[in-house]
């Protein structure tokens, strides 16, 4: 008997309407963080919880998902999520990001540039920039709704008086289409600038948090810095040690207890296409 | 109750429901852009089976709907909707989560509606217009996120002395209406942070 009988990809019918008004609002004021009714889901808080639920009211049967954890389509996170939308969807699933019209991403943006008509689906820790600046959600709420950013930007200045640079290297704030900072998730730098006026759909979700977060496709995503510090993204004086690839971002390798390391692409899927190209 | 509140429903409900969202999600994602509904319904006359699909998928116990007079006149309508989708009717614009428009060559100005406070934009009017046409209309030229240079929409009927009410939606920012445009067969969206013109003028 199959007593394990979900409804298609999981959630009720009730939660996806909820979670679909909520994406329609995010989508229609990019930037803003809308609340919704944060369902539990069958996985811990901080393991995706957020993008999942994005991901499961939107995903048809038509659709074809990608996920990766931190670049990589092979790690824990990312084999069992694209496992649970294989069981409770019954979609098809792929590691090309060319061939995936959703992609659920932990942390990090493909290499290869996304198209129009694919959705990138962010899983979300803590949606809220200025959080870790005013723990008050009262507070920071009312500095979303009166616009004021100056704290975000004395956080920028007070890395410039310490480390003489801005030292932010991820969930670096982004400004969204002229009017809210928003947080791009712990994707590193290097990656915000693949954000501004990109093809694809860009959705958020933070499940702990409550909160969905949109940025349409074509809308301006602008990394906040300063006119004598401008934004800078990291750079990697070596290629990729696997593929040779350089412009990408690179992750680091410990080989041995004696020093040893090797720096590779973060993006797996990159990587492999560019090692079949040679 | 009678059999022609309980017909006329999605056959599907729950892929019907999807592959609805989709169009609108991605019709409000990309301004402008005309999205088939693949999913049909069969709703009581004057209520359109387009924007009837919208609102079956969207609408439910948790989302007071507004009705205007030549829907809510028709009592098979409101019944066929409450039994559908278990919404409530909102007793005035301002209360409305969405409302639905047969005429929107008549209605009430768009700051009637709920246009969210400025802490909770989102908690907005969302409007679904019945419009007989999204490309043989009077000719308005979008710009925004979600278009990448400047795109063209003909929807028609339209209310009237819509692109002056729309720089006034436009000027709230980030309060405001969203307006979901539903014709036969496909919908279009104009969210809040689309800027209008007329070519004409």
């Amino acid at each position: 008997m199959n007593i394990a009988s979900y409804n298609f990809a999981y959630l009720d019918e009730q939660t996806k309407r909820m979670i679909r008004r909520a994406i329609l609002k995010a989508i229609a004021i990019p930037g803003y963080q809308v609340p919704f009714a944060s369902r539990e889901m069958p996985m811990p808080y901080g393991w995706g919880t957020g993008g999942v639920q994005v991901t499961a009211a939107i995903i048809g049967p038509n659709d074809v998902l990608k996920v990766i954890d931190q670049g990589a389509d092979d790690t824990t996170n990312a084999v069992s999520i694209r496992a649970f939308f294989q069981k409770v969807a019954n979609v098809a699933v792929t590691t090309k990001t060319g061939d995936a019209s959703i992609i659920q991403t932990r942390h990090r943006i493909p290499e290869k540039p996304l198209g129009q008509g694919q959705v990138l689906v962010y899983q979300v820790p803590i949606p809220e920039p200025l959080r870790f600046l005013e723990p008050r959600e009262t507070e920071t709420r009312k500095m979303h709704a009166l616009e004021e950013y100056g704290l975000m930007h004395v956080k920028l200045y007070e890395d410039i008086a310490r480390h003489g640079r801005i030292a932010t290297s991820y969930a670096y704030p982004v400004k969204v289409e002229g009017r809210y900072v928003m947080d791009p998730s712990p994707t590193p730098k290097f990656d915000n600038p693949k954000m501004h006026m990109s093809p694809a759909l860009q959705l958020f979700g933070a499940g702990r948090e409550k909160r969905i977060y949109a940025v349409p496709p074509f809308t301006d995503v602008v990394s906040l810095d300063f006119e004598d510090h401008p934004f800078e993204i990291q750079t990697f004086t070596e290629p990729c040690a696997l593929c040779g690839s350089t412009g990408v971002y690179l992750d680091e390798v410990i080989l041995d207890d004696r020093g040893g390391r090797m720096f590779v692409c973060s993006d797996t899927d990159h990587c492999e296409e560019c090692r079949d190209e040679h | 109750m009678e059999s022609t509140h309980i017909e006329g429903g999605f056959t599907a409900p729950v892929l019907d429901g999807q592959a609805v969202f989709r169009a609108v999600m991605d019709a409000m994602s990309r301004p402008g852009t005309v999205q088939k509904l693949a999913a049909g319904t069969n709703p009581p006359a004057p209520l359109a089976a387009s924007a009837a699909a919208v609102a079956l998928t969207l609408c439910d116990h948790d989302t007071p709907v507004w009705l205007d007079p030549a829907l809510k006149g028709v009592e098979t309508v409101s019944a066929w909707l409450s039994f559908q989708t278990g919404a409530p009717y909102a007793h005035t614009p301002a209360d409305a989560h969405f409302a639905l428009i047969a005429e929107p060559a008549t209605m009430i100005s768009l700051d009637n509606f709920a246009q969210g406070s400025q802490d909770y934009p989102d908690r907005s009017t969302t409007l679904i217009l019945q419009v007989e046409t999204l490309e043989a209309g009077a000719v308005l030229t979008l710009e925004g996120p979600g278009i990448e240079t400047a795109t063209r929409l003909a929807p028609g009927p339209m209310p009237r002395h819509f692109v002056e009410q729309w720089r006034q939606n436009n000027a709230r920012f980030p309060r405001g209406v969203d307006v979901i445009l539903a014709a036969p067969g496909a919908v279009a969206c104009l969210p809040r942070t689309t800027r209008i013109s007329t070519t004409e003028a």
